[in-house]
């Protein structure tokens, strides 16, 4: 248990110093939910409409940002060499650096979320729904985002080729997540949240062992 | 530290990128030993080295582990919980502090050294709160040597550990390895330069 804390401590430090990828994340979501207005116009009631969608398309964007050094920084370094002769099996270690991408990105985004609905003129009543999807959306984001991240890690520029394997993959998370903050903003019931909150419990279950493969695989080669 | 009786190779053979890097090797190490592979440059030493951690497969042959207790580790997963890891890269972040570095990779292993003692022994103690980026070469050596020792593992791999390393830094390897090796460990170091100690030796043609 002492060695899953130390991990994912270090690899929340490692995000959150200087240089690390948890701002880089930050910084890019809020510009994306700022300039979009800009582009669309004034009107409010449309802005309201697609609130959810941008914020969605955004959040994943950001999260994929900082997804690409997930295992590629200690792979080059040497360091995964060491933690994968550390007491941890390897799917655990996987788990754990996929939390610690949750922790220092999927949370600040969801937190941050409510504040750039604001510049949209989210209906209020759908900001549960908003805060709750991206929560629970931003987790299936980090674990198979994990999947693509250990495929490319020994890729040289493998960061540009994660998005093109990981984001197909994450469309249910977009259209299910959307889904459910337009359905609150019409007041109508809607299964969207459940099936939401099954594709990232999947998510979580699957990841680790498809990621762990792929990272034994590179270490081998 | 577990200690163990002796690490076995029987008939290993590696291909990496589809050539045949060696075969039929082997090699015996009763505890408290030290290996030094020798050999030319692509001749497969940090190839032998992985191999040996289990980090990846022979195409043939066997690397076992004995225990003083008289039992046998041959799964690599298994064998993993046993090797303390010298690599040609440092593994040093750039992000963090040597003694932060150390800190987790205590913690990490679950050894019980003392972090700013083993700085200290390795001659980094005034460097202890530098960032990474301001220590040398041969610095984030020592830096790495800390680290090995308080992964407490019983079985050394060292891939060129006098690389970077000044005459003093040379002879706290020697020392190091020396103190493994009475205390029952064992060590295979890949090297070019003599360790000055008494080794046996495989030779990668």
């Amino acid at each position: 248990m002492s060695a899953w804390r130390a991990l994912v401590m270090r690899d929340i430090r490692l995000a959150t110093r200087a240089g690390g990828s948890a701002m880089l994340a930050l910084a890019f979501f809020a510009a994306v939910a700022v300039l979009l207005p800009f582009g669309v116009g004034t009107d409010l009631k449309v802005l309201g409409r697609i609130a959810a969608g941008v914020l969605w398309v955004a959040a994943v964007l950001a999260a994929l940002l900082a997804l690409d050094r997930l295992f590629q920084a200690d792979f080059e370094d040497g360091s995964l060499d060491l933690i994968a002769l550390g007491p941890l099996p390897l799917e655990v270690v996987v788990l754990a650096k996929m939390t610690a991408h949750w922790l220092t990105t999927g949370l600040p985004l969801t937190i941050l979320s409510p504040l750039m609905a604001l510049l949209f003129g989210l209906e209020p009543r759908a900001y549960p729904a908003l805060l709750a999807s991206l929560a629970v959306g931003t987790l299936a984001i980090s674990a198979i985002g994990g999947i693509g991240a250990g495929l490319t890690l020994s890729i040289r520029r493998g960061g540009l080729i994660l998005p093109l394997l990981v984001l197909p993959l994450l469309s249910p998370a977009v259209i299910f997540g959307a889904g459910a903050v337009l359905a609150a903003i019409d007041g109508l019931p809607s299964a969207a949240m459940g099936l939401l909150a099954a594709f990232a419990f999947t998510a979580v279950v699957v990841s680790p062992f498809a990621a762990a493969a792929a990272v034994r695989l590179n270490l081998a080669g | 530290m577990a200690a163990l009786a002796s690490l076995e190779i029987e008939n290993l053979a590696c291909v990496r990128g589809g050539r045949l890097v060696f075969r039929g090797l082997g090699a015996r190490v009763e505890g408290g030993g030290l290996l030094t592979v020798e050999g030319a440059n692509g001749s497969g030493k940090t190839s032998l080295l992985r191999l040996i951690a289990g980090l990846s497969m022979p195409q043939q042959g066997t690397v076992r582990l004995r225990t003083n207790g008289g039992g046998e580790i041959a799964e690599p997963e298994d064998r993993a919980r046993h090797i303390g890891w010298l690599g040609h890269q440092d593994g040093v972040k750039r992000q963090l502090t040597p003694l932060e570095q150390l800190r987790f990779f205590a913690e990490f292993y679950g050894g019980t050294a003392d972090e700013e003692a083993t700085l200290s022994r390795v001659g980094l103690s005034t460097a202890r709160d530098l960032p990474i980026q301001y220590l040398s070469a041969g610095q984030k050596k020592r830096l790495a040597l800390a680290r090995l020792q308080v992964s407490g593992r019983p079985l050394w791999l060292l891939d060129e550990p006098l690389a970077a390393l000044d005459v003093e830094g040379k002879s706290l390897v020697a020392d190091l390895i020396g103190a493994h090796c009475a205390a029952g460990g064992i060590a295979v170091a890949a090297t070019h330069e003599s360790l000055g100690i008494a080794c046996e030796r495989l030779h990668l043609a």
